[in-house]
């Protein structure tokens, strides 16, 4: 997928203007908030949990090299190959090579974030493969020929009527040609199309939300069962995912599930949470012929060896989306990218490159909302001000910023010099504005003013002039009662 | 007793004279001797929430030296007292005579209404306001430094006070520091969307504890012609709410 990030300022301002948008990301808001919230409240043990997760996780990157070899050999001891991609386009490579071999010609496809890292169906496109998002949201996103805008809900931004007439236009050729508006219509009519797909689909490709080191599993999580359709039934079974998944035992998996469901859409499991084992084995009654895994690094290593390491600690949730109020003002889109929010803001600039993505890390106000919801307890604010020292260092932000900053830093550091000059401005702009109390225009302010009065200043003089003067005429009065 | 430096900050120094010397009063009534020391200018975060870790340091280093004397230092802001407090010691991280002075600063800063409640164990200090107000919580106060009940306490003890809590009075007004200047529009849906709860409460007043945010819900509460008043609690809880509130004008004809 194309990298839009460096846009990221028009294309939210064309956000804000998006009515529909707004429609939708209200449900962002009413949905995800409370029903978290209330699934939280009922595990008393919730801050304990959250304590364990971080610490397994940050055992697991401590220890990244012996789980992941660990898991590719229990793998192959069932029967899978394991192959190791540096980056999304040697995954890809890998994933059209199995296909072609397989001599492929319809995939279908679980929600995979590291697939939409790679731009994986463009790949296989490309390579002449039919390849079908079988979530609905995925779906619906890529008969739109659009990027996911939540990294659990795709397909938030669109409104209903939306995708009745996505429905509409792409299903005639299915000999589908009723105009649906109803919700449960809607669904009803992917699933029979999506069925379909299922059963003739040649390949199967998903993602992980864990992988089993000490089994060669995977746990797979999803709402509409669409992930195990997927993978049980083509003759080819793929997964892709990213090498931070790996995580020691069993075990460890049912700890963090009772984080990932409650933090993601409030619910205390997910529909369908599924331990899948590899290819069919001799005597099984259905399964995949050939399974094969592809483990992506796409910069993960990077971050494990720098500051965004706590990062790797990210099982996508898509908690910190939900809770910014960035995120919930502008939607996903306008992040130019496949991660959006905070954990897109730190995310993107490690994978695509901070001078592709200099705005992200500084749209945001650092509020510190996302951090506290966060089950994994990634320190976001901390791991975006990262970003915002390499912008600096680089100067990638806009001259009029560094300039000003520049300024402002030079002044702050000579206190006497500071202080006259706020002393002559307060004098100036408080006589500018004592009539009115306020400003709604003032020139260099316009960021400001075009969308909240400046209040002007209380008085003529500042803290310091006043307290000054308070000082020595109680001094002087002093000096006249002694 | 005590010694309290106040860490006046930028915004009440050029905006807000009131709300500093409403401090004083605070905090010598809750037995406090405060000084005021001249070389304080900011806290530094412009130059820290745009990575300029140099600039920052050498800001910080200031604001320890003009500082570490005291027993205390107090600011009517939670989000300058969560830098000092939060912030200031890990630039040092590679300087460990810094470190241990930021470290030293560190843990004897507070925020203004957590250190009366908190540390001071004052809650009451006879105030009297007689309105309908609501609170705003702001972010770096509530999450770095768990103010929260704290304002709520020193409010339930004043006289003819009635709360009426907004919704998601937890959220972020879209200040953010240069974060208003530099995504305007973003900030504008932000600080709309908080204008609209604070209206929503019913409230015919609007508190809070950092001078950013209440200089920008102000603004847009003037923006869109509510009559909603805006003041620092601090100015409250010292009997000096009697001005023209945050971005109102002076009563020419109520003056003396």
């Amino acid at each position: 997928m194309k990298v839009q990030s460096l846009n990221f300022k028009a294309r939210s301002t064309e956000a804000l203007l998006d009515d529909d948008l707004k429609a939708a990301l209200s449900n962002v808001k009413q949905g995800f908030i409370g029903k978290r919230a209330e699934a939280v409240r009922l595990v008393p043990e919730w801050e304990q949990i959250r304590a364990e997760a971080r610490d397994l996780k940050n055992h697991v990157l401590d220890n990244l090299d012996h789980y992941l070899v660990a898991y590719e050999a229990a793998v192959q001891a069932r029967g899978g190959q394991v192959h190791w991609a540096s980056t999304s386009a040697e995954a890809n490579d890998v994933i059209v090579d199995i296909c072609k071999q397989a001599g492929a010609k319809t995939v279908t496809k679980g929600k995979s974030m590291v697939g939409e890292e790679a731009n994986l169906n463009g790949a296989l496109e490309a390579a002449g493969l039919e390849a079908m998002e079988t979530d609905l949201g995925e779906y619906i996103i890529q008969l739109a020929k659009e990027a996911p805008s939540h990294i659990i809900a795709p397909a938030i931004h669109k409104t209903r009527q939306q995708v009745s007439d996505l429905f509409h236009e792409h299903h005639a050729q299915y000999g589908l040609h009723e105009r649906l508006v109803d919700r449960s219509a809607l669904v009803n009519e992917a699933r029979t199309i999506l069925r379909e797909k299922f059963r003739c689909a040649d390949v199967g490709i998903t993602g992980a939300n864990f992988l089993i080191a000490e089994t060669g599993q995977h746990v797979l999580v999803t709402n509409e069962g669409n992930g195990d359709l997927t993978s049980s039934l083509p003759r080819v079974q793929i997964v892709i995912v990213g090498i931070e998944k790996v995580i020691p035992t069993l075990e460890d998996a049912s700890c963090l599930l009772r984080l990932l469901a409650r933090s993601a859409t409030g619910q205390h499991f997910s529909n369908y949470t599924s331990l899948m084992s590899g290819p069919a084995q001799p005597g099984d009654l259905d399964g995949p012929e050939a399974f094969h895994v592809v483990l992506v690094d796409n910069h993960r290593t990077e971050m494990l060896a720098g500051e965004l390491r706590e990062m790797l600690r990210c099982f996508r949730c898509g908690a910190c989306l939900n809770h910014c109020p960035v995120y919930g003002a502008v939607g996903g889109h306008a992040y130019g990218w496949v991660y959006p929010g905070p954990m897109g803001s730190v995310v993107t600039p490690a994978m695509v490159g901070i001078e592709n993505a200099p705005d992200l890390p500084h749209a945001c106000t650092l509020n510190g909302r996302c951090a506290e919801v966060c089950p994994m307890s990634i320190p976001l604010p901390r791991l975006l001000r990262e970003h915002r020292r390499a912008t600096f260092e680089r100067s990638l932000q806009s001259a009029s910023a560094r300039y000003g900053l520049g300024l402002w830093a030079w002044l702050a550091a000579r206190p006497r010099l500071y202080h006259w000059a706020t002393r002559w401005g307060v004098a100036v702009l408080s006589r500018l504005g004592a009539r009115r109390g306020r400003f709604s225009r003032l020139p260099l302010a316009g960021a400001w003013t075009q969308s909240r009065d400046l209040p002007s200043p209380q008085g003529r003089t500042t803290f310091m002039q006043e307290y000054r003067q308070r000082q020595s005429d109680a001094n002087a009065q002093g000096g006249q009662g002694s | 007793m005590k010694s309290v430096g106040l860490f006046v900050t930028c915004l009440v120094d050029l905006h807000r004279p009131n709300v500093g010397f409403a401090a004083i009063a605070l905090l010598e009534q809750a037995g406090c001797s405060v000084s005021v020391p001249d070389s304080q200018v900011c806290c530094g975060q412009p130059a820290y929430n745009s990575g300029d870790d140099v600039s920052t340091k050498r800001i910080a280093q200031q604001v320890i030296d003009a500082f570490e004397s005291f027993d205390y230092v107090v600011a009517p802001s939670g989000s300058c007292a969560a830098m000092i407090k939060e912030h200031y010691p890990p630039l040092f991280a590679d300087d460990p005579v810094w470190l241990a002075r930021a470290q030293a600063l560190a843990s004897r800063c507070h925020e203004l209404f957590s250190f009366l409640v908190d540390v001071l164990q004052v809650k009451d200090f006879s105030a009297e306001f007689g309105a309908d107000v609501t609170y705003h919580d702001a972010c770096s106060g509530l999450r770095e430094l768990g103010v929260k009940e704290q304002p709520r306490t020193l409010m339930s003890n004043v006289q003819g006070l009635m709360l009426k809590e907004m919704d998601d009075t937890d959220v972020c007004c879209g200040f953010g520091g240069t974060f208003c200047v530099k995504y305007p529009d973003i900030s504008e849906r932000m600080v709309d969307d908080k204008a609209a709860l604070v209206r929503q409460s019913g409230a015919e007043v609007m508190l809070g504890g950092d001078m950013g945010c209440l200089l920008n819900i102000s603004g847009r509460l003037s923006r869109v012609a509510s009559d909603v008043r805006v003041y620092h609690l601090a100015e409250v809880l010292a009997g000096m709410a009697a001005i023209p509130a945050i971005g109102e004008a002076a009563n020419t004809e109520e003056q003396p």
